[in-house]
């Protein structure tokens, strides 16, 4: 793992740049967001698609089912907590529910607003969108996973909801990974346990791996940007390969990955876990970081999840 | 009781059909589009007949007279779009859709009921004609600006017209969208309110004040234009009227239930379904 770090907002707007440069349907639409969405460079090479429609959330998922609907492909970016708060319900009727091919782009997601607070967090988006069927929702890991999800969206036909997040990363993927949805990937082997995670989790993951490994434990980690559609097969197949699971993920515990995870273990193969994850309250105010670590994602809390499993 | 009203399919009115003549054409849709409408109703139990009844002269004259839209193709890119905003008059919509050739009659027969494609509010993935998906209220006017943001990046002359409630209007996202339509000079974008005056259990008065609506209207970017609902020379002539560089707000004036005598303007007859001897006498008065 190289110690480097990255920014994913910048692998998702230089990505986003690629795309339109050679498809004309690729628009943005964004709520005076473009500053918060990393997309001052794509609007300067392309001003006719960038379309800011104030600060005006449910119309800017409306107009994107609009453009969607006209045959563009709309990448509808604004920060996570105001995208999916505030236009839940088109989110739900005009992408979901419409089957429309709608881009939803989360910026900044789960804690990455740190001390701004629980306004600006988005530690719900997960759970509320989980229960919105064909809607793809995606939470890559580092750059590369983010420019891959980047490239399927726009390839795909159907509404998706990616997070795009803040906190930089060391690169863990490199740029011939392809994202698939309902495809989650062994990162990291291992028999005593699994740690599922997903953005910027999945580093403190395979940090924790690191302590776990130096203690003589060694456990396998698996990448899950797919939240919906859920890799079942690998989940399973973890479970039956280690026995143990445990789950990491920067936002609500309860209608997340975890959840997600647990509600197929429970019927297919009952497995002792953990889920980690912000337990049912608002953060207090903090660093992005910090707060991670105050809810027991840091590496050493994460090892000490597993152990409570061994 | 005169005999059950089969509908005919109508085709549109050609272009340049003397005004007249079209609005007389379109009286007789309509009245066609209502005797249908009464039956779907009554046969389902459940719809909201007086919301119906004050919009189809609105959809009669939009389909029939004003959408660049063929029957025969209706997934042509080019398509002139229509979005029904106040969704739960759904009936209206289908019947006309019916009555346009893009929906099999026997369809109406379904509304409602289990596992039909008609669903109590539209859903664009089982009705072909349905633009988008509406019946929570303020859905279709973004959407619709959405519509008229990629006609104008695509330099093509396609319109868009929504129709929204009045008592709708309380949904703030109409005024974000109404906002930003005004802001990229969506001219091709027609809002038609549906001034009836009623919601579901007052008037708009007692419920939420709108007025000054075409103030308001006016306010946020829009060319305001005021007519009558049931106009249909007067509807033709508002909605082919040569784009001005902005949006266009027709306020129309409707009467709930119109033109029946004991719906007209009686907020009970908002989702209240007729029972056969209305429907008898609905039917007397639509003959």
């Amino acid at each position: 793992m190289n110690a480097e770090l990255f920014d994913c907002r910048v692998a998702f707007a230089e990505t986003l740049i690629e795309l339109a440069e050679t498809d004309e349907r690729v628009v943005v639409v964004v709520n005076d967001s473009v500053g918060s969405s990393n997309l001052a460079e794509f609007q300067r090479r392309f001003p006719e698609r960038t379309i800011n429609v104030g600060i005006a959330e449910q119309t800017m998922v409306g107009v994107g089912a609009g453009l969607a609907l006209s045959g563009r492909i709309p990448f509808v970016s604004a920060a996570a907590s105001f995208l999916t708060g505030r236009a839940t319900e088109q989110i739900k009727v005009d992408a979901a529910y419409a089957n429309t091919n709608v881009k939803l782009c989360g910026q900044s997601p789960g804690m990455g607003y740190g001390a701004l607070g629980a306004t600006h967090h988005s530690i719900e988006d997960i759970s509320w969108l989980r229960a919105l069927p064909g809607l793809t929702i995606i939470v890559p890991a580092d750059p590369a996973e983010t420019s891959a999800a980047v490239r399927w969206m726009a390839a795909h036909e159907g509404p998706v909801y990616l997070r795009v997040s803040r906190l930089p990363v060391p690169n863990i993927f490199d740029q011939t990974y392809r994202f698939s949805p309902g495809r989650g990937r062994v990162v990291r082997d291992g028999p005593a346990a699994t740690v599922v995670a997903n953005g910027v989790c999945l580093t403190r993951a395979l940090e924790a791996a690191n302590l776990l490994a130096e203690q003589g434990v060694e456990i396998r980690v698996v990448s899950m940007p797919s939240v919906q559609p859920l890799d079942e097969d690998l989940v399973l197949a973890c479970a039956a390969a280690t026995g143990r699971l445990v789950t990491v993920e920067e936002g609500q515990v309860s209608g997340g990955l975890g959840a997600a995870v647990a509600s197929l273990l429970a019927v297919k193969r009952p497995t002792p876990m953990r889920i980690l994850g912000v337990p049912g309250v608002f953060a207090p105010t903090g660093s992005e970081p910090w707060l991670l670590d105050h809810f027991g994602m840091d590496p050493a809390g994460i090892a000490a999840a597993v152990r409570e499993l061994l | 009781m005169n005999q059950p009203p089969t509908l005919p399919v109508f085709g549109p009115i050609p272009r340049g059909t003397p005004p007249d003549e079209a609005a007389a054409r379109l009286a007789e849709i309509a009245r066609a589009i209502r005797r249908r409408d009464v039956l779907v109703i009554a046969g389902a139990g459940q719809g909201h007949i007086g919301g119906d009844f004050s919009a189809i002269d609105i959809l009669a004259t939009l389909y029939f007279a004003v959408l660049n839209l063929d029957p025969a193709d209706p997934a042509d890119p080019e398509r002139d779009r229509f979005v029904l905003s106040k969704g739960h008059c759904s009936a209206a919509l289908y019947t006309t859709l019916a009555a346009f050739g893009l929906l099999e009659a026997a369809a109406l027969d379904t509304y409602m009921r289990p596992g039909s494609k008609l669903n109590g509010h539209p859903d664009r993935n089982k009705v072909t004609g349905v633009e988008a998906n509406t019946g929570t209220l303020g859905h279709g006017l973004p959407v619709a600006a959405g519509f008229a943001l990629a006609a104008k990046l695509d330099a093509s002359p396609r319109r868009t017209f929504v129709l929204t409630g009045d008592g709708e209007l309380e949904e703030g996202s109409n005024w974000e969208a109404m906002m930003t339509a005004a802001h990229h000079g969506l001219e091709n974008l027609t809002v038609i309110a549906d001034v009836n005056g009623l919601q579901q259990g007052a008037t708009t008065v007692a419920t939420t004040a709108l007025a000054p609506l075409a103030d308001k209207a006016n306010a946020f970017g829009l060319e305001v234009v005021e007519v009558s609902g049931h106009d249909h020379r007067a509807l033709l002539e508002t909605f082919n009227a040569p784009p001005t560089g902005k949006p266009r707000f027709v306020l129309a004036h409707t009467v709930k239930g119109y033109p029946i005598s004991f719906m007209s303007g009686n907020v009970a007859w908002h989702h209240k379904v007729p029972g056969p001897a209305q429907v008898a006498q609905i039917l007397e008065e639509l003959s």
